[in-house]
């Protein structure tokens, strides 16, 4: 590749995938910033400084909204453009569109992110953006849908390789639920507010529909694409088994939009629902196992690289992490586990695993693959990666057990009994015993957050070097001429 | 069969219809049905829409992202009963647009908590939690008590709610209708014409931040806190009734 250099970058529309690799580290870094920020609130709080734009309750959709939609975005927008072109072997449809998206995209995210300081905030959890929010991602993400589409039209190869289904199942899932689930009434044309066409019952089984679906598609089906070619690309070996990622594709795709009731059992939703719900998430481990050791064994024979490449690394432990939540996932929905974990950090320190474990160690292996490739020059530290992947990895490991041990320790102590058949323990007990966990897993965060500084820097210096190297040989080749 | 999922990989417009086929069953067999199904909610007396009042304290409930750190949706356990009360019926957010059942408990479940505490226990709580509850770690929302309550397109907003089906009346008609269908004392806070009006009236009468002299955003937060869990009067409803809700 590097020695077609000056073919390649005709070849590819690479610009657009630039942008969106320079963004995702960018909402990456604030992202996790405001994340450590609010973990920080709930173990310490005068951090809320008695401000309005600064309290938990509205900085929370912030810090979601920067991570999922900001980094996540970015990371699979950059992702996907780079492997749809390259397994198509044809440069993106629409070069306009392909612009607008990347302009779109990024003035959501910050749109969303001062209308919920400032007080705007639809209140469903994951999709708090207001109707004017949501009509913008709708016209951009049918521009990424066309984009994409008529990229795979144009493709030189016969074949759609099978990191690009996984790509059009998440473009496709997302307008659907994006959609349905942000039906709602403005209160006029002129303000910003609105409210649910849904109510009660209704309302929240489109709103976990959604929700589930944002984890299943958006968090899982994308990133599953991202693993489907930068794993064997980066091992330098095919995928473990094709059949299995025929398997792993349909299962997945179908099963998914099944489980969101898990987040309602025991609720005023009719038990039908639930248990249909958790009966999927119970098969869905089927699919996702497949998927990960699909991903693992890709490197059998070259395990080798396990211990000297540092990029290696965070993908394998990406799919360890997603084979480790894909377990407790269908493990909490069972309707007596979820019993003592529901409304507890449990919950949180799930999401956390898979977010923090799979999601962002998956695109940061990408993005370190990438990069350089981009930029046709090499990676500018090695050893702050291998770093990187330590303060990461201890950063996940201290988030998940504060919240395994304060979720469950919630759990009991709400229903313990004392031998009068009184409960033991008044509600705020448990909200001070959780103090240390909540200290140690915004200590976790901070971890997590060092490691993601470090990337910056290492991205910023890596492109500088990008930058003065394709100067250089400029130069050299004008003094050629 | 012919059937080999090459076909599949090597035609666009094959995959795209089969994924979309793929991911739409789960959702059209969960969703569609609660929209038809009798027995999704239970058919209780007492739940009606919010007064004005009420109603512009939900919205800075949800404003101020509340539902982030405490659900409205008591489970059916002991412990919840003993500690929040009877469990939540669907009935109980008919007209809750949108629901605010929540996903964690960070701070304890509101679902009931009206007429828990008095007015002036809300103010202090929400001025200075730990004033009340000294473990406590919920952000101070001293604002609510200085800032005055917007109710310039209350009106606005109830219509916006009307379309979404809650019965707010908007006429003679179904200003009618609300009275026989919650009484008169009901249907007169829910005529939209007198949202305004309404809205300061109950705020006056109720004092709920304990100063008349305006009505601030506490004043409309603490009547929604106050009405939570009211409104369904359990001594009158069987156990084996709400049953086959479940």
């Amino acid at each position: 590749m590097s020695a077609s250099g000056a073919a390649a970058t005709e070849q590819y529309d690479y610009d657009i995938v630039k942008r969106f690799s320079v963004m995702a580290v960018v909402w990456a870094v604030v992202g996790m910033f405001v994340g450590v920020y609010i973990a920080s609130e709930l173990a310490w709080p005068f951090l809320n400084f008695d401000s309005p734009y600064l309290s938990f309750g509205r900085f929370r959709p912030v810090h979601t909204g920067a991570v999922i939609f900001g980094f996540g975005g970015s990371a699979l927008f950059a992702t996907s453009y780079y492997v749809v072109q390259r397994t198509c072997q044809t440069r993106l449809f629409a070069p306009g569109l392909v612009t607008f998206t990347f302009w779109g995209w990024q003035s959501i995210i910050v749109l969303a992110a001062l209308s919920y300081v400032t007080g705007y905030s639809q209140g469903r959890e994951y999709a708090e953006m207001e109707w004017p929010i949501d009509l913008l991602i709708e016209v951009v993400w049918v521009a990424y849908m066309i984009v994409y589409i008529g990229t795979l039209m144009m493709r030189k190869q016969p074949h759609i390789y099978v990191a690009n289904w996984f790509y059009v199942s998440f473009i496709l899932a997302t307008a659907l639920l994006h959609t349905f689930n942000n039906i709602a009434v403005p209160v006029d044309l002129f303000t910003l507010k609105s409210y649910s066409l849904f109510s009660g019952p209704q309302d929240a089984m489109v709103q976990w529909w959604y929700g589930h679906n944002a984890v299943g598609f958006f968090l899982t089906a994308a990133f599953l694409g991202m693993m489907y070619y930068f794993v064997p690309k980066h091992a330098g070996r095919p995928i473990y088994s094709y059949r299995l990622s025929i398997v792993h594709f349909w299962a997945l795709s179908f099963m998914y939009m099944w489980v969101g009731t898990h987040h309602l059992h025991w609720t005023a939703l009719p038990d039908w629902a639930s248990t249909l719900g958790a009966t999927f998430s119970i098969m869905l481990l089927l699919p996702s196992w497949g998927g990960m050791i699909n991903g693992i064994m890709t490197l059998s024979g070259a395990w080798d690289k396990l211990r000297t490449d540092p990029i290696m690394r965070f993908m394998i432990v990406a799919l360890s992490f997603y084979g480790m939540s894909t377990f407790e996932g269908p493990l909490m929905s069972l309707k007596d586990v979820n019993a003592l974990s529901h409304y507890t950090d449990w919950t949180v320190g799930h999401v956390h695993s898979g977010a923090l474990g799979w999601v962002a160690m998956i695109s940061f292996g990408a993005l370190y693959h990438m990069i350089p490739r981009l930029w046709k020059t090499e990676m500018y530290s090695v050893k702050l990666i291998n770093l990187h992947f330590w303060l990461a990895t201890i950063g996940v490991l201290l988030y998940v057990t504060a919240m395994w041990i304060s979720g469950i320790s919630q759990g009991l102590m709400w229903r313990a009994f004392d031998d009068f058949g009184n409960l033991q323990y008044s509600f705020v007990e448990s909200v001070a015993a959780m103090h240390p966990f909540y200290a140690m897993r915004a200590i976790g965060g901070m971890f997590y957050l060092a490691g993601m500084i470090l990337m910056a820097y290492n991205v910023y210096m890596t492109i500088r070097q990008g930058v003065a190297e394709a100067a250089n040989m400029r130069e050299r080749s004008a003094a050629v001429v | 069969m012919g059937f080999k999922h090459e076909n599949v990989e090597t035609n666009a417009g094959v995959l795209l219809v089969l994924t979309m086929m793929a991911i739409s069953v789960g959702g059209l067999v969960e969703i569609a049905p609660l929209f038809f199904i009798q027995d999704t909610m239970e058919n209780v007396e007492g739940v009606r829409p919010y007064t004005p009042l009420e109603s512009r304290g939900r919205d800075i409930y949800i404003r101020e992202g509340c539902y982030t750190c405490h659900s409205q949706m008591i489970r059916p356990f002991r412990d919840e009963q003993l500690r929040y009360g009877h469990y939540s019926l669907a009935a109980e957010s008919k007209y809750d647009h949108p629901f605010q059942w929540g996903s964690k408990r960070t701070g304890p479940d509101l679902a009931r908590v009206g007429g828990k505490y008095s007015n002036e226990w809300h103010v202090q709580h929400l001025i200075q939690p730990t004033s009340v509850v000294p473990e406590s770690v919920m952000p101070n929302y001293q604002w609510l008590m200085t800032s005055d309550l917007d109710i310039s397109d209350v009106g606005a907003r109830l219509r916006a709610l009307r379309t979404t089906g809650v019965p707010y009346s908007a006429n003679d008609e179904e200003y009618q209708r609300n009275v026989k269908q919650f009484g008169e004392s009901v249907a007169k806070t829910l005529h939209i014409p007198n949202a305004a009006q309404n809205l300061v009236a109950q705020a006056q009468d109720g004092n709920f931040d304990g100063d008349r002299s305006s009505v601030s955003e506490m004043d409309a937060l603490v009547a929604y806190l106050q009405v939570l869990g009211t409104m369904v009067d359990f001594s009158k409803i069987k156990p084996e009734d709400l049953v086959k809700y479940r």
